[in-house]
């Protein structure tokens, strides 16, 4: 694993599965307080539409217009679930399941009518993602890492989402007193003068934009399951929300390094020839965690009643 | 061609996957009220996701053992299997930790999915996994559907609707008001147990035709749709049940005279529709309705409060309530009333004072509970009381300093 | 007295009413769907008073504070702090929402609950010193809870809970007080604590309105009351607003008589 393959083979992907996994569960942290944890589930689905969307406006397979369409597609995905929580009056979960399931309907049936054949555009793509395949041919060994010209051939990958992880713990920390007292107190929020409808919709659109990068790289499977659960596994870690967040972060680097040794050896030691998805795998640690957090985290059990009404 | 479509006569394969359509829709859509009306529709999105893992253990073993793989009944129990797994997850996290469900349900759905691709990917390098062709579960497939696929597929469907209207009574009172059903006898974790099994049963039936991404919209949309045309259980089930019908008729036809259309998608889409449409136009619950009433709504609060102050002499400090008093022709420009605004003015703060004293008098308790600003005091009370409260206000006694 | 003097002698004019008062409201209507639970309400709260707002349930006594305050967006009408629009005054102004509002599971410990009242101070990155903690642990000393400063929240009684709320409120060191329903559901020490803490605050010249239900002890608390049940019954001083004729016009039959005798002044 040392030296020159890992390094060409392993590093890059890691990389860009580490930055995902964080991005995507920093908003997470806050989504899973908010009882809105399925948002993540709802803006995967429909990342789907909106990139097939984007290639028949533009007709290319470039990264920025789908980012853009697959944001967009985001955004009309939280206005209509409000608008069918608020004007139909249709509780959120119904309100989510009929939105993202008729997009996502949407984007196969678009996919599958249009000409997508010749360019690299499809369904399992969208849901499993690519991360085996952003290698980093032309790294040596460690010391690509300081030649400038190897470097310009990193995966573009790796950049993009380090700079939407930027934004993201750029937003997490500009915001983190507002969106503490918001999510544990509306009304008091409120009354102090934060806007917490502006605020609580920014927190969705940063969510979809972690989701969206991620989502090229990684898939939605990935996505989906950073989102819920290290936070969800955090949370039962501890009882203070700064500490949440960090073990959250924790373990999503957990979950995406050990996902990706796991995907890429695990079949090796048990004889078989080929790796299995990287995407699934981390997913599964993620889920893995979850489970030894639910069964011995140090505050695994609630202690206040829920909130009425 | 639609009409031979719909009309089943586009040979023996097309008519079957429509039939098998239509009854999956009815099913899904009568089941998933039950659901909606539990307020756990989202359940159905991590069952769905859950049956993955199932599908490809279920092809690994099967190969292992020599057979075929590819047994669609094979391939249904085992996504039973793992379903019925993920949903005891999500009782475990809920009960056992301080996890709310819709954490529970997104950590099973992306979890279970994630294990079941892994599977995927392995079967995909086994020598028999080639030609699987395991991907069509992910979004249905109804063209390499054979005969007997078919056949299952409706008989499944059938014997879910036939299961979903055996329980419909203990069902529906458990969606209703579960604290009651409760207190009648009814054992509702048991009911909500058969109401998840048939949730399970309709998701694993209906994997075949439109993939376990879409088949939770066959289990949501059709109650969403149907809860704008009805207030009532009975009602939202009958409604359900023919949205989901139409929409697994209509969308298996269109797809069998375009064999480029999906069926999954077009059925989804074609439900969509179905629900746009209600939540725009359904004349009580609909948002044309509604943001009709609520703006007439808006205007008699205006103008009943503008009607007050004119009568009592007081400044109208919004503008709106001016306006409307002055399109009325009850105020002129500068907040002074018109004779005829003087008029419903008195009137209005008789009625007022009228209710004030019936909320004064012991006997007029229950008509005075009425009370909201809005109701006309004829509408709560005869023409004989409203002339004994006239009579209590004309006196000195009763009425307070 | 004739119909038209009745409505006015009950229906306070507003002309400049506002200007020098702590929370004027001016016809106020909030409904849920198609029914008013606020229905054109004036009220009027004087610089330095104690105000406790009654009605029984559902009168929309909760709806009014929130619609006042701006958390919930009213149908008609309009509300000033000090003469200001409320979005001009929220510096002076303390709100305690209903404690079972929140999630008491939130992970938080107490004392970082008590400084989400210093939020207009600190505003988003400003730095928390060492005098921010000071104030927030005086502040938590006053309602009797400094022991309890790294507790998690999930773990305190409700009349802990409660207390914490009034802590949170006097960190913010506003005018003005608004509390929804502070003596529901808590012990009698938190009871008497709170209320020796709203009576010191009145002492030191800021305003209290707080929503409340225990008509026996109106007397004891409070110096004002504004009675409501969907629209405005009653408002002034104790002596003027409390009486048997405005509790029967307000709670109809859900009161006997006989407790309506007992309670109010005058009767």
């Amino acid at each position: 694993m040392i030296g020159e393959e890992f390094v060409a083979l392993s590093l890059t992907p890691m990389l860009i599965g580490m930055l995902a996994a964080i991005a995507c569960a920093l908003p997470g942290n806050f989504l899973l307080l908010r009882r809105q944890a399925l948002i993540g589930d709802a803006i995967s689905h429909v990342v789907l539409p909106g990139i097939v969307v984007a290639f028949l406006i533009t007709g290319v397979v470039a990264a920025v217009p789908m980012m853009l369409g697959a944001a967009g597609a985001a955004i009309v995905a939280v206005v209509m679930i409000e608008a069918i929580r608020r004007l139909g009056r249709i509780e959120p979960g119904a309100a989510m399941g009929v939105t993202f399931t008729a997009m996502f309907a949407g984007g196969v049936l678009l996919l599958e009518q249009s000409d997508t054949s010749a360019v690299h555009l499809d369904v399992e793509h969208a849901l499993f993602g690519n991360l085996e395949s952003l290698i980093w041919l032309d790294a040596t060994g460690w010391a690509s890492l300081f030649d400038r010209e190897a470097l310009a051939y990193l995966p573009v990958e790796l950049p993009r989402l380090l700079i939407v992880l930027t934004v993201v713990a750029l937003f997490t920390w500009v915001f983190w007193r507002p969106l503490k007292i918001s999510t544990f107190d509306e009304s008091f929020a409120q009354s102090i003068g934060v806007r917490t409808g502006p605020l609580g919709f920014a927190l969705v659109i940063v969510a979809a934009l972690a989701a969206v990068a991620a989502f090229d790289a990684v898939g939605s499977i990935i996505v989906i399951a950073m989102f819920i659960c290290p936070p969800a596994a955090a949370r039962l870690m501890t009882n203070d929300l700064g500490t949440q967040v960090a073990w959250s972060v924790f373990f999503a680097t957990l979950s995406a390094v050990i996902g990706y040794v796991l995907a890429g050896y695990g079949p090796l030691w048990l004889g078989a020839d080929n790796a299995v998805s990287a995407a699934g795998m981390i997913a599964a640690v993620s889920g893995a965690i979850l489970a030894l957090t639910a069964i011995a985290g140090p505050h695994k059990s609630r202690s206040g009643a829920p909130a009425k009404g | 061609m639609l009409w031979q479509a719909l009309t089943f006569q586009l040979g023996y394969n097309a008519t079957l996957v429509t039939l098998g359509a239509t009854l999956l829709g009815v099913a899904a859509g009568v089941t998933g009220t039950f659901l909606f009306l539990r307020k756990r529709a989202l359940v159905s999105d991590a069952i769905s996701h859950a049956t993955l893992p199932g599908v490809g253990l279920a092809f690994i073993l099967m190969v292992a053992m020599g057979g075929d793989g590819r047994s669609l009944l094979g391939l249904m129990l085992g996504s039973a299997g793992s379903a019925w797994i993920g949903l005891l997850c999500i009782s475990a996290l809920t009960r056992r930790t301080r996890l709310a469900e819709d954490a529970a349900i997104g950590a099973v759905l992306s979890v279970f999915f994630g294990i079941g691709i892994v599977f995927l990917t392995f079967i995909q390098t086994m020598s028999e996994g080639r030609q699987a062709g395991l991907e069509g579960f992910l979004l249905g497939s109804t063209a390499g559907m054979l005969y007997s696929d078919a056949v299952i597929i409706a008989v499944g469907g059938a014997a879910v609707l036939l299961a979903v209207i055996a329980f419909r009574r203990p069902l529906s009172a458990v969606a209703f008001d579960p604290e009651f059903a409760a207190s009648s006898g009814l054992n509702v974790p048991r009911l909500d147990l058969i109401m998840m099994g048939l949730v399970m049963a309709i998701t694993v039936v209906g994997l075949k035709i439109v993939g376990l991404i879409l088949i939770v919209a066959l289990l949501i949309i059709p109650p969403v749709t149907a809860r704008f045309w009805s207030e009532r259980v009975t009602g939202v089930l009958w409604v359900a049940g023919i949205v989901g019908g139409v929409s697994g008729y209509v969308g298996a036809a269109l797809s069998a005279i375009a064999p480029a259309l999906p069926t999954g998608p077009v059925i989804v889409l074609v439900s969509f529709s179905m629900f746009a449409l209600s939540l725009f136009f359904a004349p009580a619950r609909g948002v044309l309705a509604a943001v009709l009433k609520h703006l007439s709504f808006q205007r008699r609060v205006h103008v009943r409060q503008g009607l007050l102050a004119l009568a009592q002499g007081q400044p109208i400090y919004e503008k709106l309530t001016l306006r409307l008093l002055r399109r009325a022709g009850l105020a002129r420009a500068d907040g002074v009333a018109t004779s005829d605004g003087k008029a419903r003015a008195a009137k209005a703060l008789r009625d007022e004072t009228r209710w004030q004293m019936a909320r004064s008098r012991e006997e007029f308790a229950l008509a005075a509970t009425f009370y909201d600003g809005l109701t006309e005091i004829e509408t709560v009370l005869t023409g004989d009381q409203i002339t004994e409260l006239d009579r209590l206000i004309g006196a000195p006694k009763g009425v307070r300093p | 007295m004739t119909a038209i003097e009745l409505a006015t002698s009950n229906g306070t004019r507003m002309d400049d009413r506002g200007a020098d008062a702590a929370l004027a409201i001016r016809s106020m209507t909030v409904s849920y769907g198609q029914k008013p639970a606020v229905f054109s309400v004036d009220m009027t709260v004087p610089s330095g008073s104690m105000t406790a707002i009654i009605g029984p349930n559902g009168a929309g006594k909760s709806t009014l504070l929130k619609a006042a305050l701006g958390v919930i967006k009213p149908l008609a009408g309009s509300a000033t702090v000090y003469g200001q629009p409320v979005e001009n005054a929220r510096a002076r102004i303390a709100y305690v929402p209903q404690r079972a509002s929140v999630d008491w599971d939130f992970p938080t410990r107490v004392l970082d609950v008590v400084l989400m009242g210093l939020y207009r101070e600190l505003g988003l990155l400003g730095r928390l010193r060492g005098t921010h903690k000071t104030r927030a642990m005086e502040c938590l000393e006053r309602v009797g809870m400094q022991d309890f400063a790294k507790r998690q929240i999930g773990q305190l009684s409700g009349g802990q809970q409660q207390r914490v709320f009034l802590a949170r409120a006097l960190a913010q060191n506003a005018e003005l007080y608004l509390l929804d329903e502070p003596f529901a559901g808590v012990d009698a020490a938190t009871e008497k604590a709170i209320i020796d803490v709203l009576q010191g605050l009145r002492a030191d010249g800021k305003t209290v309105v707080a929503v409340h239900h225990d008509l026996s002890t109106v007397p004891d608390y409070f110096d004002r009351v504004f009675l409501i049940n969907t629209t405005r019954i009653a408002e002034g001083t104790v002596e003027e607003a409390f009486t048997p004729q405005t509790l029967q016009e307000a709670y109809g039959g859900r009161l006997a008589m006989g407790q309506l005798g007992q309670t109010a002044l005058g009767a």
